[in-house]
């Protein structure tokens, strides 16, 4: 695994001509995306350059604390980025950021503890990037889900609440499918690896010359680290949120408020 | 008529007022509703299914004080209060599944027997339609099934919101017919809300009208609806 590239600034600039291609179709076809390519493309290229430097200055100083510190980060911004997705749900950043950092400290913890991967900036900080990542894309679409059925089923909700029902027991339904969404993508993703898609370590790795049975390998120890991400992220976020929907009294508030 | 002179009290509101979206849907409501057959009547916005609402602890007033049975109606369980006090909404909310299924889960809740054969010959429904998927019932069918699943809770109090407003006349009449039958085979006492004050005067003893968020009137049935 010890392969190295060197990619030329030129090389990424010559890439470009697919982003104008991009651009071209968006304006072609009057998609109205020309805007949001140009911010996506100029982002990508200053935050990717930006933490390309955070990288390289923790690889340097090989400290642990500056790794959880910058997992830290990911996650308060994973959190911020999956609250805007979940805008139906009252009070998401909290449930939203215990998820991601249940998520994060469980997997990575877990993949130390059982010999994968060394405890350092090396391994940590990629490995929790995808795990944080990949959890945060759970958990904002499990928690966009619940707050779609639960504004879409309030009379039904409430009609079982009328019954004697907890919260809990009358948000059970909803829970579960909110949950479901939220796995439901990186499952088919994996049930797919290698079929329809290459997933990107695999590529890195295969382009930067690594032999392919590692490349396979240490892809299989990411997609299933995944799985146990998300299913953590999706679990903790919608068991905390389903909550910020009732109050103490057991009533269906009656209107989501649009902050945490 | 003064509601002490009339029967026992059930519930009784102080000074209720309830803001939602900035406006007041209910304002100052004090009124007072006895054991029996009680008619909420008034027009569509009066508040009728809000104060259905509080009384059932679905939503809290923002000021004012309600008490049921004289004990106020915060210092019950919500959980066991709404059991006793049960709401059957206006627009039928069955959970997916059978008709049985849905008069097993009420039971279960409440700690009771799931005899669907009775509840559903009490709201008016054959036995056969237990095995029946909620999904393919009428809507009237439906108001029924909803009918049954809260009387499989044996509930103290019937809340009622608009049972009949989705319905034809046959329907609503046989619907009618089911309340005064159960009114005559059950100890219960059914809180009624209506826009139509023909239906509560021949289902109501006591009348409490509504509009635009405060009671006008209420009392006697031949007091009110005179």
């Amino acid at each position: 695994m010890s392969t190295s590239i060197h990619v030329s600034a030129g090389q990424v600039a010559a890439t470009l001509a697919l982003v104008a291609l991009a651009a071209a179709v968006s304006f072609w076809r009057k998609a109205d995306l020309e805007r949001d390519i140009g911010i996506a493309t100029l982002r990508s290229f200053v935050q990717l350059t930006a933490i390309g430097y955070v990288i390289t200055l923790i690889f340097e100083a090989d400290t642990i604390w500056l790794v959880l510190a910058l997992l830290a980060v990911m996650v308060v911004f994973g959190a911020l980025t999956a609250r805007s997705r979940a805008k139906k749900v009252p009070s998401a950043f909290w449930p939203l950021l215990i998820a991601l950092a249940t998520a994060g400290a469980t997997t990575l913890g877990l993949v130390v503890a059982l010999g994968v991967f060394e405890a350092t900036a090396r391994y940590l900080v990629p490995v929790g990037g995808m795990v944080i990542g990949n959890a945060m894309t759970a958990s904002a679409v499990a928690l966009n889900r619940l707050g779609d059925e639960i504004a879409d089923s309030r009379a039904g909700i409430e009609a079982t609440l009328a019954l004697g029902a907890t919260a809990t027991e009358a948000a059970a339904p909803f829970v579960r499918r909110a949950l479901r969404s939220g796995m439901i993508a990186l499952i088919d993703s994996t049930k797919t690896t290698g079929l329809i898609f290459f997933p990107g370590t695999m590529v890195g790795m295969l382009l930067a010359g690594a032999d392919p049975t590692d490349a396979v390998r240490l892809q299989l120890i990411l997609l299933y680290s995944l799985l146990g991400s998300v299913a953590i992220a999706g679990l903790v976020a919608t068991t905390l949120a389903y909550r910020n929907f009732f109050t103490p009294a057991q009533q269906l508030r009656e209107v989501a408020e649009p902050r945490a | 008529m003064r509601l002490r002179d009339h029967a026992a009290v059930l519930f009784e509101l102080r000074g209720v007022s309830l803001i939602r979206g900035g406006r007041r849907v209910l304002d100052s409501v004090g009124t007072g509703i006895p054991t029996g057959a009680t008619a909420i009547v008034g027009p569509s916005g009066a508040g009728k299914s809000t104060m259905l609402r509080l009384l059932n602890r679905l939503a809290d007033p923002d000021a004012g004080t309600i008490s049921y049975r004289d004990r106020p109606l915060a210092s019950y369980d919500p959980l066991a209060l709404r059991r006793e006090v049960s709401l059957v909404p206006q627009l039928p909310a069955l959970l997916d599944g059978t008709v049985e299924t849905n008069i097993a889960y009420a039971a279960e809740l409440a700690g009771k027997r799931a005899d669907s054969r009775r509840c559903l010959r009490l709201a008016g429904l054959d036995p056969g339609f237990a095995g029946r998927d909620v999904a393919k019932l009428s809507v009237g069918e439906r108001q029924r099934a909803m009918l049954a699943r809260a009387l499989v809770q044996e509930p103290a109090v019937l809340l009622l919101d608009e049972p009949t407003s989705a319905l034809d006349h046959a329907a609503r009449d046989a619907i009618e017919a089911t309340l005064a039958e159960l009114r005559r085979e059950l100890e219960i006492s059914i809180v009624l809300v209506s826009h139509d004050p023909e239906q509560a005067r021949r289902l109501g003893e006591w009348v409490v009208r509504m509009e635009g968020g405060r009671v006008t009137d209420s009392g006697p049935l031949a007091e009110v609806l005179a």
